[in-house]
């Protein structure tokens, strides 16, 4: 089993720390992992993306042009990867500030409303768990009691106490993603 | 046990030097190396191990600091990102001439100038052509994962007391940011003078007590004593070449092309010859894992059997001077690599194989003209 997975959205939205998770809980279940940040020079607002790879076998290059999942979160990224996605992969947004929604046909296009649940859960730091939880609904490529393990792992101690409002959001991503059908473009 | 950790390269890096019981770190912050002292000033290694870690007030003082403590025997390290290095490349001239051993670290990126924070392998001229001024070489180590970020600080400084001379470990900032699974090693302790004595010679300026004074100068004005210095130089550098090549073939026995690549270009070229071989291109890697000492012979070797011969690296082509001295007009020898900090993906690589090896009239003819001879 590989999973090449890109996760794009802006700093500050926990895109990072959510491909970390994901890398963890691959190493919690023994697999090759390897997690590649690509940023820019600014911090908060600014584009943030992340290869991961979670692999039975070595792992060789961390740089990809084409990925098995595409986990997007705001339109610069939704231009830049909707077309990296392997023919029969899977695509995942929130449509929070999407204007131009995904047109491929010969994927399958999934939504997790991750910025409204989140504001309902009260905590906006966990949107990017919620996210998790929708893509590990439709991939179950890791247990979610490594992905526990692995959000040990990689918070320090003094947020453990955060550990089940994650687990609960993870919870919550799997409970509320939908499919979506893409409208095929109309070509004029 | 050793442990499993998810780190960046730069952390175990900086992790490994604590490990290997390194006696000082002395460094200047810069992108993308920056973790490496972040992570050293964190860890706080004199609690561990009694190591030593200060950020000077510019990468030339921390060079010169680094000349200052390995005079007196101990095991140093220093790391910077290209801008950094160029700064610091007198002071290295200088380490190689007074013989000294120490690990310089460079986390590539893009240049000229102050260029661009993404990686890049464009410093490879300045890592083993020189650099600084003089006749000297580094041995240049060039990891290509995160496990060898962490395996070759050891290594680094093992190769540096057996030749008393300055080791430079090549990363780039892909390899030096990335996150990968890292076995790392056992603490190592520090070793004490009397130890340092007994296992690399009575050598260092450790305070005179009953021997004769060691000094330790790059300078000598008697030509006659400079030269024999320049000739133990060159000594050692042909032994590290018998001794202490290091490389990897990965699918090259029966390969009919060849790639070579080393650090992050090697990781993102062994995808490109699985694609290869998934169209049914009997591709190789050759991944050089010192660039000095340079894999000759086995490239030289490799020549009789492939046809062409492609050097992937990030920048605008140095390396494929030394592919094609190494096969020695054998067969073609085309570049391939992005430059400004812009990441090669595999299918570009495989494209350009494609398009300057495997398509290319040149490897036609010159194959033609070879089997007509014959």
């Amino acid at each position: 089993m590989t999973e090449e997975i890109i996760i794009a959205g802006f700093g500050g939205q926990g895109v990072l720390s959510m491909g970390k998770i994901l890398a963890y809980s691959g190493i919690m279940q023994n697999q090759e992992v390897s997690w590649m940040p690509s940023y820019g020079p600014e911090m908060r607002g600014g584009t943030a993306n992340v290869t991961v790879i979670l692999s039975d076998e070595r792992i060789s290059s961390p740089y990809l042009k084409l990925f098995d999942t595409a986990i997007i979160l705001n339109q610069q990224s939704m231009d830049k990867f909707e077309d990296t996605v392997k023919p029969g992969g899977i695509l995942i947004y929130d449509p929070n500030g999407i204007s131009v929604h995904p047109s491929r046909t010969d994927i399958e296009i999934f939504q997790v409303e991750a910025t409204k649940l989140a504001a309902e859960m009260g905590n906006k730091k966990i949107f990017n768990m919620i996210i998790l939880g929708g893509f590990l609904k439709e991939k179950p490529i890791v247990k979610l009691e490594n992905v526990i393990e692995g959000l040990k792992k990689s918070l320090s101690e003094r947020y453990h106490y955060l550990i089940p409002l994650n687990e609960e959001a993870i919870n919550k991503g799997m409970s509320s993603i939908i499919p979506y059908k893409a409208k095929e473009k109309v070509i004029q | 046990m050793s442990e499993l950790k998810l780190m960046k390269g730069n952390e175990a890096l900086a992790e490994a030097a604590i490990r290997a019981g390194a006696d000082a770190y002395f460094g200047y912050p810069i992108t993308p190396q920056s973790e490496v002292i972040e992570y050293l000033m964190t860890e706080q290694p004199e609690k561990r191990t009694g190591m030593v870690v200060l950020q000077a007030e510019s990468e030339i003082a921390a060079i010169n600091m680094v000349y200052g403590a390995a005079s007196t025997g101990k095991k140093v390290m220093t790391s910077s990102s290209s801008p950094g290095i160029s700064l610091k490349l007198e002071g290295i001239s200088y380490l190689a001439g007074a013989e000294l051993p120490a690990v310089i670290v460079n986390v590539v990126r893009g240049g000229p100038g102050l260029g661009t924070i993404q990686p890049s392998q464009a410093d490879y001229f300045q890592s083993v052509k020189g650099g600084g001024h003089g006749d000297y070489k580094l041995y240049v180590l060039a990891p290509a994962s995160v496990q060898e970020m962490s395996d070759f600080v050891e290594d680094a400084f093992d190769i540096a007391f057996k030749y008393r001379a300055p080791v430079l470990i090549l990363s780039d900032g892909l390899i030096g940011q990335m996150m990968e699974k890292v076995q790392l090693k056992d603490q190592k302790t520090r070793l004490t003078n009397e130890e340092l004595i007994e296992k690399y010679g009575n050598w260092a300026v450790t305070g005179r007590k009953n021997r004769e004074r060691n000094i330790i100068t790059s300078l000598d004005l008697q030509s006659e004593k400079m030269e024999a210095r320049v000739h133990r130089l060159m000594k050692k550098y042909e032994q590290m070449e018998k001794e202490d090549l290091r490389y990897e073939k990965i699918l090259c026995d029966d390969a009919d092309y060849l790639i070579v690549a080393y650090g992050s270009s090697a990781r993102i070229s062994q995808k490109a010859i699985e694609l290869a071989r998934k169209k049914g291109i009997k591709a190789g890697l050759l991944r050089p894992i010192t660039l000095f000492p340079y894999p000759k012979q086995p490239l030289f070797e490799l020549a009789d059997q492939v046809k062409g011969i492609l050097s992937v690296e990030l920048n605008a082509g140095q390396m494929i001077e030394d592919v094609k001295l190494s096969v020695e007009h054998k067969v073609p020898v085309e570049h391939f690599g992005r430059t400004g900090g812009i990441i090669h993906t595999p299918e570009e690589v495989l494209e350009a194989l494609e398009q300057k090896i495997i398509n290319n009239e040149r490897t036609r003819h010159h194959k033609t003209r070879e089997s007509s001879i014959l």
